[in-house]
């Protein structure tokens, strides 16, 4: 941790230096935008490029700067006491500052994101947590943790929960896990997860459920990321056949989200791989659909454009062609249709039974 | 009738209907007195057609129709016999046309615009006020300048017994008027020396002060009361006067001789049904408005509270003496032309072309002949008749220079400046006056002037001062081509802010006055400028030429104001990156004030 206060107090300096011999102090910043983003699959995630942008002290930034500054100054206390803040705290701390304040939380948001992409970490270990919770997870998994106030051991059984389930808590790093199961299958939606908790599926298929209620949580993908490097697990992803359950959920997972590209190496998972439901999933299993709005469309084309991940993978694109070309989406509750179990005695043990014929 | 009688004919024949109609006709003709009784039911129309269809069409229809009548008959009847009731439910007796021409008669202008009398701006006593006061400070003006007498003008509105109704004075120091045209001009529609002449000036057509008597005397039953004197060694006339409306003529109530302790002059003194408010198109804001654009006058206005305001004289210079000029060809109608023609004392038309336009050497106007194939000798009353058209084609396809634009008198740059710069208090003014351009062969010049800042509102919109030969125009804002222009300018380009389709809002007023020899207005109240594309084109390019003035002193000012926040914002976050530094670095105190002094320094170095 010492070594993030020392990096922190190293820019300071350069700064001083600058402005003691009578230049303007700069702090750059990589470029955080989908151009400076590509994808390489040996690393498995997306990642800069390494464009850079300066800030440089002017009558315009000032603002700005000091408020980094101060930021900065924040952050290295936090790592020093081996304390954390969440954004919201980042900011009402920020209401000491007198005029440079922060009026708004999304203006402070946006210099912890800065100072973030600055030193290359993610927040979490500048002692900034998030807001958001993450994820819940059921089945055949030890979670070894720590008591709060005495530190001793603590050992959480994921099949113990009955009909409920284990929380990923926001800081995962310090997680030990120990499981006798086969693979992780992460679920979009909160209503799946039920289904499959309910019928103890984890049980029949040997797995470990996680659901990750939409777009998952960076916590989320680093506990998915650890039990997977640490168990040697594969990981199948479950979501709905459209757009934004194939990119803004899986790739997401898998490879990191493109304008927080400074920290998808902690934040994926590349052995993930896409389960369902695919395209041809909708044709296989007669599942009733919905058009496409025009969002998805939209989103889809985007992807195929400017998607890095996307533009590797020819299996994707085709993928995404015939979805455009059938015109329709389905979620992946429409296998309600056939039979409420459908999903659990006929959809699931089909499609693990051909693997390797998961989209990557 | 006698038209209705010559057309019918050619339209009654082709249509089958109307046969029946003459044929009643010719039984009609035989038919006893019960017969012309029945014959009176019938409608107007009905009795039209069958006059006019009975001299040709009647026995063609009677020989040919035997067997189609009752047909026809059958069809037709209703629409025929057509029978009014009146309210007491008996069928009403349709006119005849001698009934009808017992009650035409001749319509005198004064009875006209006694009916209409919100076509010269009497609409309600508000507006009755200040058109009243409107056109006796206009004709005060007129006099004075022509008279070559700097003007002073008084106006008191005081209140009568009666409520709603005042006595209207407005007095100069003008050459008088002769004692024999006295009740012509303030008493007789349409009688003046404006109407028949091509020369700038306020009034145009000579109705105005007479209908402002005729609306006191239509609301009060009280004459206008006229006193003036030409001289100092002359007697003062005063006159009392009514219109007699049915012959617009005046008629005289008293005739004297009177002291008057001012050397020259003449008073008009007129009651009145109004009603004095403040604000927006009230008196006030026109004698205000009057001010600004004419810096020469002194007015003195007195309300019916008693309060007396004055309006000091800015500038020492009467204008320009404005010429009169001759019609520009290209401005002259068909109609025009042929009455021209018929009236020049010209002997030949080539020498009528000359003498009667403006801007015809004789040279020219052997070119316009020739493209007419006109006799250059030919007698023009001639022409009129028979040749007019060509002639009138002629000319516009010739080449003739622009009219004489030094029979104009603008204000000039200088006196708009000195004019709003009495009136009003502002941060920035400036002036343009355009060279003088034409629309329909008259010569017009616009001016515009722009104030900006100060004690100008600066929440809502621009306030747009409106002026046509230096009369402030009041009413009917939307209509005119002088608003239209700065509606379509683009004032976003000029620094100021303006929605779409809206005036630019800001502490802003935009005065545009137009001087012409003929202004265009819409109505005879003069209250709003035609949209002639030349005008609203010339507006605009003064309007711009004002915006782009306007612009570069806003722009200036905003820079200004931009360095000192900037400088206000360096100080203010500085200290901060000082102490964040000194939290990181755990610096002392002294090296944290260090640390602000140099980095002011390196940001008002890059400032500068």
């Amino acid at each position: 941790m010492n070594k993030i206060a020392n990096r922190i107090k190293d820019t300071a300096t350069s700064v001083r230096t600058k402005i003691q011999k009578r230049g303007k102090p700069t702090l750059s910043f990589p470029l955080r935008s989908l151009s400076n983003v590509t994808y390489q699959p040996k690393r498995g995630f997306l990642q800069l490029k390494g464009k850079k942008k300066t800030r440089t002290l002017t009558v315009a930034t000032v603002k700005t700067f000091a408020q980094t500054l101060r930021m900065m100054s924040t952050a290295k206390n936090l790592v020093e006491d081996d304390e954390i803040m969440t954004k919201r705290e980042a900011y009402y701390v920020s209401k000491n500052w007198d005029d440079a304040r922060f009026d708004e939380q999304p203006e402070s948001d946006t210099v912890l994101d800065d100072i973030e992409a600055l030193f290359e970490v993610n927040r979490e270990q500048l002692g900034f947590i998030p807001e958001e919770k993450g994820g819940e997870i059921a089945g055949q998994l030890v979670v070894i943790d720590r008591q709060p106030d005495t530190g001793k051991p603590l050992r959480i059984d994921c099949t113990q929960f009955g009909s409920g389930a284990y929380s990923i808590p926001i800081s995962v790093e310090h997680l030990k896990f120990e499981t006798k199961a086969k693979f992780i299958l992460a679920i979009e939606t909160a209503g799946m997860f039920q289904r499959l908790v309910k019928h103890s599926y984890w049980r029949k298929a040997n797995c470990i459920l996680v659901s990750m209620g939409g777009v998952p949580t960076r916590a989320c993908r680093r506990f998915i990321r650890r039990l997977a490097d640490e168990l040697k697990l594969p990981v199948y992803a479950f979501v709905d056949c459209d757009p934004y359950g194939m990119f803004n959920i899986y790739r997401t997972l898998k490879v990191g989200s493109g304008n927080a590209a400074h920290i998808n190496r902690y934040f994926c998972v590349p052995n993930a791989r896409f389960l369902g439901v695919t395209p041809q999933d909708i044709i296989d299993y007669k599942l009733p659909t919905h058009p496409l709005k025009e969002v998805d469309i939209k989103r889809a084309k985007d992807a195929l454009k400017n998607d890095p991940f996307v533009r590797h993978y020819k299996s994707w694109q085709d993928s995404i062609t015939q979805l455009l070309n059938m015109g329709v989406r389905a979620e992946q509750q429409a296998f309600a249709v056939h039979d409420l179990n459908y999903v659990i005695e006929h959809y699931l043990p089909e499609k693990l039974r051909a693997v390797k014929a998961f989209l990557p | 009738m006698a038209k209705a009688k010559k057309k019918a004919p050619a339209k009654a024949r082709p249509a089958r209907k109307k046969t029946k109609a003459a044929k009643k006709k010719v039984a009609k003709k035989t038919a006893t007195k019960k017969a012309k009784a029945a014959s009176k039911k019938k409608t107007k129309s009905s009795t039209k057609k069958a006059k006019a269809g009975k001299k040709t069409t009647a026995r063609k229809a009677a020989k040919k129709s035997k067997k189609t009548a009752p047909e026809a008959a059958r069809v037709e009847e209703p629409a025929e016999q057509a029978v009014r009731m009146t309210r007491k439910g008996r069928p009403s007796i349709p006119a005849t046309a001698e009934d009808m021409a017992r009650r035409q008669r001749d319509i005198s202008v004064a009875e006209f615009f006694m009916k209409n009398r919100h076509l010269l701006g009497f609409d309600n006593p508000r507006k009755a006020l200040l058109t009243t006061i409107k056109e006796g400070v206009d004709n005060s003006l007129d006099a004075c300048e022509e008279g070559g007498i700097l003007p002073e003008v008084k106006v008191i509105i005081a209140p009568c017994k009666e409520e709603n109704r005042f006595l209207v004075t407005i007095e100069d120091n003008g050459p008088g008027i002769l004692k024999k045209q006295i009740p012509k001009i303030f008493a007789k529609l349409l009688y003046g020396s404006k109407f028949h002449r091509l020369k700038m000036s306020r009034g145009q057509q000579g109705i105005g002060i007479s209908a402002a008597g005729m609306y006191g005397q239509l609301t009060t039953g009280k004459p206008i009361a006229i006193t003036s004197k030409t001289a100092r060694n002359k007697p003062a006339h005063h006159y009392k006067l009514e219109i007699d409306a049915k012959a617009n003529e005046p008629r005289i109530i008293a005739d004297e001789e009177v002291e008057w302790e001012a050397s020259r002059g003449t008073k008009v003194e007129i009651e009145l049904e109004a009603k004095f408010q403040k604000g927006r198109q009230s008196v006030e804001e026109y004698l205000e408005q009057t001010a600004i654009a004419n810096p020469h006058v002194a007015l003195q206005f007195t309300t019916p509270e008693g309060e007396v305001k004055d309006y000091p004289r800015a500038a020492k210079e009467l204008p320009a003496e404005t010429r009169e000029i001759k019609p520009h060809p290209y401005g002259v109608e068909l109609g025009v032309l042929i009455k021209m023609l018929h009236d020049t004392p010209a002997r030949t038309l080539q020498s009528f072309l000359h003498t009667d336009f403006s801007r015809v050497s004789m040279r020219v106007a052997k070119q316009i002949c020739e493209t007419a194939r006109l006799y250059e000798r030919a007698r023009p009353t001639r022409i009129a008749r028979q040749e007019a058209d060509n002639l009138f084609k002629a000319i516009n396809s010739t080449k003739i220079m622009s009219p004489p634009t030094d029979c104009l008198s603008p204000i000039g740059e200088e006196l708009i400046l000195a004019g709003l710069k009495k009136q009003i208090e502002a941060d920035f003014y400036t002036a343009v006056t355009r060279p003088p351009s034409v629309y329909r062969g008259n010569p017009f010049q616009i001016e515009a002037g722009i104030a900006y800042g100060g004690s100008i509102q600066a929440d809502g919109l621009a306030r747009v001062l409106r002026y046509a030969n230096r009369v402030p125009l009041l009413y009917q804002q939307s209509a005119c081509a002088i608003s239209k222009s700065v509606l379509s300018t683009s004032w976003r380009n000029y620094a100021l802010q303006q929605s779409s389709g809206a005036l630019p809002s800001g502490p802003l007023v935009i005065m545009v006055h137009m001087a012409s020899v003929w202004v265009p207005f819409t109505s005879e109240s003069k209250e709003a400028i035609a949209h002639y594309p030349e005008i609203i084109k010339d507006i605009r390019l003064a309007l711009q030429e004002c915006g782009r003035k306007l612009a570069v002193f806003l722009r200036r000012r905003r820079k200004a104001a931009e360095s000192e926040r900037k400088k206000a914002y360096i100080q203010k976050y500085i200290p901060h990156v000082a102490i964040a530094l000194r939290e990181m670095l755990d610096l002392s105190e002294r090296q944290e004030q260090a640390m602000v002094t140099q980095l002011t320094d390196i940001l008002e170095r890059s400032r500068a």
